[in-house]
């Protein structure tokens, strides 16, 4: 019995392949891009957490070198041995791994999980051995042995100190972390070694928190894509209950129960989601691969985090991925299992019930538009946090989707009234007629079509932004890059005589509270003062930092402690200056506060320059006798295009991922929207066949089929454009701010928007093609029949 | 004071060198093995024997502050080798990590260090006599007269130690069996020092004097794998005599016991087997444990029947191999103070 009623049931599908077809395929979409970015999002995770486990440096107090990265061993048994427990670290790289020493005997007991005891149980002949991930030792060379612990950081392999030392041919040490328990009566710092400097716990600012912004963005796009498939899921099941409420009234006319019945139509729903969910997970899983060596260096660039190079099949996201899905499933489900359930056992069927545009639905959403919108802008006014520009974004595009159809409906109506010809009246309201089946594919063209707008407003915004900072910070010609105390001297020396100008940088990290900020000490020269474009400043900055009473801060910094031009900052701890100016410095993931070489030389007397801007006119010769009399190595002097080009490259690398997902749901909603049509296409023959029948051609009403897809089209892009502005301003102003610490100047690119304008009707149009291939080979008998057969 | 040995074999194994001290009872790979009838060869005798497998210096005091009030100390460093032999910088086998404690009647401190071998941030040099590890250190011109220094995050000690007697060595001629399978170490003793000094207290500087007492050993295989847990007991009698005794407690329930009579003169008299005798009294719960630390000690060829408490029960060490240590207080038929330590207590 059950059997039969199942066939039944399973022939719609027969019938309808379509239907099947988008069902399975909305809910693959909806489960592919959602499971894939928690894919992603997971494996960067993963490789925070181990590299943050194994040696988090923030949680401890460190002592590092004042100058260059060098702590010579005995220094390092002088302070033992005058009572300051500390353990010894080393770092390096060996080509592309970054190698990590430690000293298990010394290291404190709270490094990382299970600590470093795990990874160096000092057995006898244990020592010659390197710890790193799987992915890391494929294509690893090393003459030790490598054992394989999955909990390391990818990228990096750790060994005992003394093995590290040998790999990297050194005999020092590259800091040391204090261990909270030190003993009374502990020698100076300064007596010991006058050439370290204690760098405080830094409790703020780890790398998870830091990259929380940009997952919360991939996590944004995966959702919107979620919602764009479970719409066409959500119609799917509409169309395909009305359409069976024929074989649901017979069956159970046949005597059927109806508990059984609706037992068996969840059954076959779910079973189908199911298959379309699992495709969504692989897909997600092929995505997440294809995006992932993008989302890896976009995190490298921006926040210097190292995540693994390949998805691993994690049941967080896998399970999340079918979870969600079928959660979808069956809350679109449940409304129409508990229609049936109340269906008087003869009702009428009317196929087109589910169609016809209801006021009350347009009016319930609309009223849930305006709700949204009103959120929208008190968010707008008083929202704060990440959070809170998400939700904002989030009202304002549900809101503005939900108020579409009516919006369409309203513009329809104007058409309607305007038009002339009997033709063009009944295409018109025709049209209007359509809108409820078409709305949640129009919503979701809309959706992904201001989505594109506003993200391609804020990343040209960001590239113009970018340009024009690089050209200001990158203006000296050469920078050089020097190893010791005595190149530095000669260096400096060498271009006093030779260059136009010479920008000797000192740079250290400020000794003060909160999450790590640089110190930078410039020579204020013509360079500065020409180049450098402020967001805001007192009176003649440079000359208030050139006499030490002022500091230069970057905007991340001004944002992160709140403070703005005026305010005292504090540079080395009590000591503080006021703001002299704050500048713009896009792409920096710390803080930075530049004061005058002489003033940071005051607190870091042990700092020099190590680093050197030139301005001269004759680059190729400069470098030239840089290397031959100085013998400087050619990789330490760089050339100002080759570190634009290097900056452009990170910049757009971080935005390949956005302009993928951006691609991915616009394909998304145009195939919403060829489903539609499609699904559709079988419901309007007969309203098509009077038309017909008073004469106007099946190959001109196919072109009027296509003519209103387009019109559609075009009346969501026009709603799209504000709509992708108002995102755009969300994004450049609350977004960027709160994620990344900058705010950029919104510009416009009206030729962007035309051209997603054409990809938007093309999106239309070829999502219409087939619909109306179809019905201009419908036969005339099919027509026909329509006034044949009573319904 | 082979005590440490079984805190090694007992506690070890689930710190930082598990898998190094794994199968320590059992196996002895490579590493020299002590003989019996030894022939010490001083001073290089009191410097380390990297061949072996463990070591230590060891030194307890029972003090005495001017007004009175006792207090203990506890100061040792252990070598332990993951390879026998020596190497230069971090390339040697060798690892020191020490123990340092001050017991007052209502508060217990101790501190712990670590370090490698053959980079010089520890290590013991025999003539003249220099024991360190960081700025902690035990030295001297030589064995008799020596400076001692331990700091902790909230007490430390500078003493000195001047010996008024000669060595003391335990079993046979310094051969100290440890089981009835025959596991043995090498095991000489200094307890005739006297010791002055201060003390580092929260509640300041304190001048104290009183008796301290130097355990030397080191082995490899000192330990059969039945043996579960360790209580040690040096005791100076006021009449001037010493006894040194240590039970080792077997998974059977039974126990091994070996211990040997010092006499005022300082002449040792290794006892028999067993003849040592001490039952738990009272325990005390600390650290989640019930340890005795309360003893009757019977010793009847010397006539010897005695209560052992402890001055503070709450002496325990929570390092990363706990244990129990402190000063205790003798009574009954002699009187006297001495130090006990307990360890495998679970």
């Amino acid at each position: 019995m059950m059997g039969v009623c199942l066939t039944a049931l399973l022939s719609h599908w027969w019938r309808n392949p379509i239907q099947l077809f988008a069902y399975l395929a909305g809910l693959a979409l909806a489960t592919a891009l959602w499971s894939g970015v928690q894919a992603i999002n997971a494996e960067a995770r993963a490789s925070y957490d181990a590299a943050a486990g194994l040696l988090d440096d923030g949680q401890f107090d460190q002592l590092l070198p004042r100058q260059g990265t060098s702590i010579p061993q005995e220094v390092y048994i002088a302070l033992r041995r005058a009572g300051w427990v500390v353990s010894p670290v080393i770092e390096g790289r060996l080509g592309k791994l970054r190698l990590l020493g430690i000293d298990p005997v010394t290291a404190p007991r709270g490094l990382g999980p299970g600590g470093p005891a795990r990874l160096l149980s000092l057995e006898a002949g244990a020592g010659d051995r390197l710890f790193m991930a799987q992915s890391t030792a494929q294509g690893v060379d090393v003459d030790v042995a490598v054992t394989i612990d999955a909990g390391i950081a990818p990228g990096m392999a750790i060994a005992d100190i003394g093995v590290t030392q040998r790999l990297l041919k050194r005999n020092d040490l590259s800091r040391l972390i204090i261990l909270p328990q030190q003993p009374l009566g502990r020698v100076e710092l300064a007596q010991i070694a006058p050439e370290l400097r204690l760098q405080p716990a830094q409790q703020t600012a780890d790398i998870g928190q830091l990259t929380d912004s940009f997952h919360l963005n991939l996590s944004a796009f995966g959702l919107l894509s979620f919602a764009v498939g479970l719409f066409i899921v959500h119609s799917t099941i509409g169309l395909a209950f009305e359409q069976r409420r024929g074989m649901i009234r017979t069956l159970r006319s046949l005597g059927v129960p109806l508990r059984g019945l609706i037992t068996l139509i969840a059954v076959e729903m779910m079973l189908l989601a199911a298959v379309g969910a699992v495709a969504g997970v692989v897909a997600g899983y092929l995505i997440a691969g294809l995006l992932l060596p993008d989302v890896a260096a976009t995190l490298r660039g921006l926040y210097g985090a190292d995540i693994a190079g390949t998805i691993q099949l994690r049941r967080s996201w896998w399970l999340s991925g079918l979870l969600i899905a079928l959660l979808g499933t069956a809350v679109a489900l449940t409304g129409r299992l508990w229609q049936i359930a109340h269906m008087p056992l003869l009702a009428s069927v009317r196929p087109r019930a589910w169609v016809m545009a209801t006021d009350a639905r347009f009016r319930l959403q609309s009223r849930g538009a305006v709700i949204l919108l009103a959120g929208a802008l008190v968010l707008a006014l008083l929202g704060q946090g990440l959070v809170g520009g998400f939700a904002l974004l989030g009202c304002l595009l549900i809101g503005a989707a939900l108020i579409l159809p009516k919006l369409a409906a309203v513009v329809i109506t104007m058409f309607e009234r305007n038009a002339r010809s009997p033709l063009w009246q009944w295409f018109w309201a025709d049209t209007k007629q359509q809108l409820p089946g078409l709305s949640l594919a129009l919503m979701a063209l809309l959706l992904a079509v201001s989505a594109n707008i506003g993200v391609s407003t804020m990343v040209s915004s960001f590239r113009l932004t970018f340009v024009g900072f690089l050209d200001q910070r990158l203006a000296p010609e050469l920078f050089v890059q020097v190893e010791t105390a005595a190149q530095s001297a000669e260096v400096q020396a060498f271009l006093d005589k030779n260059a136009t100008e010479v920008l000797p940088l000192l740079k250290t990290r400020a000794r003060t509270v909160g999450p790590p900020t640089e110190l930078y000490g410039v020579q204020v020269g013509p360079t500065y003062r020409e180049n450098w474009v402020f967001l805001d400043a007192g009176r003649a900055p440079w000359d208030t930092v050139a006499a030490g009473l002022g500091a230069v801060v970057n905007e991340q910094f001004a944002r992160r402690a709140g403070l703005w031009v005026g305010d005292r900052v504090a540079i080395d701890g009590d000591t503080t200056l006021p703001i002299a100016a704050v500048v713009g410095d896009y792409g920096n993931p710390s803080g930075q506060i530049v004061v005058s070489a002489q003033l940071l030389q005051t607190f870091h007397p042990g700092v020099i320059p190590m680093q050197f801007g030139v301005r001269t006119q004759n680059t190729l010769a400069l470098r030239q006798s840089l290397q031959d009399t100085l013998g400087i190595p050619a990789n330490a002097i760089v050339n100002q295009a080759a570190i634009k080009a290097l900056s452009m490259q990170v910049f757009e690398r971080t935005f390949t991922v956005t302009a993928a997902l951006n691609a991915l749901t616009l394909l998304v909603a145009g195939f919403a929207i060829l489903m539609s049509l499609l699904t559709l296409a079988d419901l309007r023959v007969p309203q098509l066949a009077p038309v017909w029948a008073l004469g106007i051609t099946r190959r001109y009403l196919g072109r009027l089929e296509v003519l209103r897809a387009l019109a559609l089209a075009a009346v969501v892009f026009v709603c799209a454009v504000p709509l992708g502005l108002a995102l755009a301003w969300v994004l450049l102003s609350i977004i960027n701010v709160e994620a990344f610490g900058w705010r950029l100047p919104m510009y416009l690119f009206p030729a962007e928007y035309l051209r997603l304008g054409v990809y938007s009707l093309g999106a239309a149009l070829l999502a219409a093609l087939w619909p109306a291939l179809r019905l201009m080979r419908t036969p005339p008998s099919a027509l026909l029949k329509v006034f044949a057969n009573e319904r | 004071m082979n005590a440490k040995l079984v805190l090694f074999l007992l506690v070890f194994p689930v710190t930082l060198w598990a898998q190094g001290f794994s199968g320590l009872g059992a196996q002895v790979d490579g590493f020299a093995t002590p003989a019996p009838n030894p022939v010490f060869d001083f001073p290089e005798d009191h410097g380390p024997h990297p061949d072996f497998r463990i070591e230590w210096w060891y030194v307890t005091a029972n003090l005495q502050g001017a007004d009175g009030q006792d207090y203990g100390l506890q100061w040792t460093l252990f070598r332990t080798a993951l390879a026998p032999g020596e190497a230069a910088g971090w390339r040697s086998p060798q690892v020191w990590f020490a123990h340092a404690a001050v017991t007052t009647p209502k508060a217990h401190f101790a501190s712990e260090r670590f370090a490698r071998g053959g980079i010089g941030q520890a290590g013991v040099e025999a003539a003249p006599f220099h024991a360190w590890i960081d700025e902690w250190a035990l030295s001297g011109a030589d064995f008799d007269r020596l400076d001692l220094k331990a700091r902790g995050a909230d007490f430390g000690f500078d003493m000195t130690l001047d010996a008024l007697g000669p060595l003391v060595f335990h079993g046979a001629d310094g051969y100290s069996v440890k089981s009835r399978e025959g596991q043995a170490s090498y095991y000489y003793s200094q307890p005739f020092f006297d010791i002055e000094g201060k003390l580092i207290l929260p509640e300041g500087t304190v001048p104290v004097s009183g008796k301290a007492w130097l355990d030397r050993e080191w082995s490899s295989q000192p330990l059969s794998e039945n043996q579960t847990g360790w209580d040690w007991f040096s005791l100076s009698f006021d009449d001037g005599a010493k006894l040194m005794g240590f039970l080792l407690r077997q998974n059977d329930g039974t126990t091994f016991s070996a211990s040997t009579w010092i006499t005022s003169e300082g002449e040792a008299v290794t006892l028999p087997a067993d003849a040592f005798r001490a039952v738990a009294l009272e325990k005390h719960r600390i650290a989640g444990r019930e340890i005795p630390t309360s003893w009757q000690v019977t010793l009847p060829e010397r006539g010897i029947n005695v209560t052992v408490a402890a001055l503070n029960p709450n002496s325990w060490m929570d390092l990363s191999i706990p244990y129990w240590e402190g000063p205790v207080r003798i009574s009954g038929s002699h009187a006297g103070k001495g130090y006990l330590e307990m360890t495998g207590y679970e």
